[in-house]
């Protein structure tokens, strides 16, 4: 059981998660579409490539780089056994990020986020609860383009996030943050297709692995 | 609800599953299950009868013998009930033996919810999908109207039976406005199965009042009768055809027994109406109320009697006049801190 846990944690891409994308997907889903210049947050400017009239352009080898960090990130989360949640408040991907959630097998709040979810848990749904072991964010803003309350909720509880910054997002409390457009449907679409993809391939892995140990 | 000072919403909206859900496990529930169908026969027993055939209603019977309270809400007294009835459904706990919650929504609070919001917009896109194939092939819309005159929403009490689930009224209001906008969609037919599951038949014929056929006695004249209510006073009458226009009260004429003119003309009033003065003969009874009330209630029940005699416009004519509506007006209580009904206390300014 020990050797099960340790041994992913020795190779650098264990779920070999750099094949599931590359840099033209990016590029073609739009993921490098920033929001305009007055939009612009002070931390994302280290993330941001230029700008071309007025719009921003996000980095898009950084984004690699944070992209390949937090989904190696996901797929070891997966395949201990965590509990991922989706969040995100855009209304377009409420429904498909329910679904990508449901296919994976984990879970997803896409809508109002009452306020002791996470702080005030035992209260909620009772003694005995287990929390989210990692919150994957498809959009950090919330609905009045203010900071998601999940973020600081996140970390007071000490539970690491994984997070689409666009170029109007704090990327401050977010442990893997991946600056990229969040409002493109493909964009959108493209991430769902991800972390799916991972979450699948680390859980897959570890039924291998366990029957393999079995034997 | 009682508003505790000094807490969050939170500990006002935890259901008693919160607290106690320790005990409601399968195991748990199993337990008490085969406990109450021990104890069914254990009472049978003790009171003399045949445990196989001992149905709920009898076990009622016994616990009230054997534990007679003089408790006024029904339900502080003993009972005794199949676990089911008592455990609320809902609160079996969520989560599996690692710690998974079973339902992918279970982080949102209101797990029931939210998943039927999801599957109706599910629905939607379906339709919209169909949609554009069809404008795609060029094929016409269908045009079939639903008929929406027959049927009504479910109610949110409704909703929150079939969720087991608490549901606000704004998110009541959302939910029935995505079932609205899906039905107005033209390739709506598709999902008529699951539009049926939220839409109830309205009965379009609104409870009609039957009125009663015409009766004959042993002289062969026709007759009918009536009852009538007027704050207190209760009043039969019957009301016979080929008449002079006689009215008895209470075996007294109604010069001796109403000598007051409005009185009578109350009587009078539905004759007056349908033109029949000289043509009807009446006998009535009238008990309890003042005067004006005992004239009133026969009013009432003349009018009442009278809908046999009568064509159904006629019969609209009278309702419209408000001969048919019972007079709800009662003497109003009186309260504390206050004279009368509304007459306050005389004000004193010191």
């Amino acid at each position: 059981d020990d050797k099960l846990l340790t041994e992913p944690l020795k190779h650098p891409d264990f779920f070999s998660v750099k094949e599931l994308f590359t840099l033209k997907d990016l590029f073609d889903a739009r993921v490098h579409l920033g929001h305009k210049k007055g939009c612009r947050h002070r931390f994302m400017e280290p993330y941001i490539f230029g700008c071309r009239l007025d719009q921003d352009i996000i980095d898009l080898d950084q984004t690699m780089q944070h992209l390949q960090l937090a989904l190696n990130f996901t797929a070891h989360v997966a395949y201990r056994g965590g509990i991922i949640l989706f969040v995100s408040r855009k209304r377009q991907f409420c429904h498909l990020v329910e679904s990508t959630a449901r296919a994976c097998g984990e879970y997803a709040h896409t809508r109002f986020w009452q306020g002791g979810l996470l702080t005030n848990a035992h209260v909620q749904f009772g003694p005995g609860v287990r929390l989210p072991d990692l919150l994957v964010f498809l959009s950090t803003l919330n609905n009045v383009f203010e900071p998601h309350v999940a973020i600081r909720d996140a970390a007071k509880m000490n539970i690491p996030t994984v997070g689409v910054v666009d170029t109007n997002c704090n990327p401050c409390l977010i442990t893997y943050p991946i600056p990229g457009n969040d409002d493109s449907p493909a964009a959108v679409e493209l991430y769902c297709k991800l972390f799916r993809m991972a979450i699948i391939r680390a859980k897959d892995r570890r039924r291998q692995s366990e029957a393999v140990e079995e034997l | 609800t009682l508003r505790l000072i000094g807490t969050t919403t939170a500990v006002l909206r935890k259901n008693a599953g919160a607290s106690g859900s320790e005990k409601y496990t399968e195991a748990f529930i199993k337990k008490q299950i085969e406990e109450f169908n021990l104890g069914k026969r254990h009472l049978a027993n003790m009171m003399g009868e045949d445990p196989e055939t001992f149905t709920q209603e009898d076990i009622d019977r016994a616990i009230a013998y054997l534990f007679p309270s003089g408790l006024f809400d029904k339900q502080a007294r003993p009972l005794m009930k199949h676990p089911t009835e008592v455990f609320p459904e809902q609160r079996k706990i969520q989560w599996g033996e690692d710690g998974r919650p079973f339902h992918f929504l279970f982080y949102t609070g209101k797990q029931s919810y939210y998943s039927l919001m999801h599957e109706t917009y599910e629905k939607l896109l379906n339709v919209q999908k169909h949609q554009d194939q069809l404008v795609a092939q060029d094929l016409p819309l269908q045009k079939e109207k639903r008929n929406l005159a027959g049927s009504r929403w479910l109610t949110k009490i409704e909703l929150e039976e079939m969720l087991l689930e608490k549901v606000s009224d704004d998110d009541y209001s959302r939910f029935i406005k995505l079932l609205q906008k899906l039905v107005t969609m033209p390739c709506a037919d598709i999902e008529e199965k699951y539009i049926q599951k939220f839409s109830k038949e309205v009965p379009v014929q609104l409870q009609k009042v039957v009125i009663e056929p015409l009766q004959y006695d042993e002289r062969g004249v026709a007759f009918s009768t009536g009852e009538g209510k007027r704050k207190t006073a209760n009043a039969t009458a019957v009301v016979y055809d080929n008449g002079t226009g006689k009215i008895t009260v209470n075996g007294i004429d109604i010069l001796h027994y109403f000598p007051v003119l409005q009185d009578r003309e109350q009587l009078l009033f539905p004759f007056q109406f349908l033109g029949r003065i000289g043509k009807h003969d009446m006998v009535c009874t009238v008990s309890g109320g003042g005067r004006s009330a005992q004239a009133g209630a026969i009013r009432l029940a003349s009018a009442k009697a009278l809908r046999s005699f009568v064509t159904e416009k006629e019969v609209e004519f009278m309702r419209q006049a408000g001969l048919l509506t019972a007079d709800p007006r009662v003497k109003e209580r009186k309260k504390p801190g206050q004279e009368g009904p509304r007459r306050k206390f005389t004000w004193k300014k010191r």
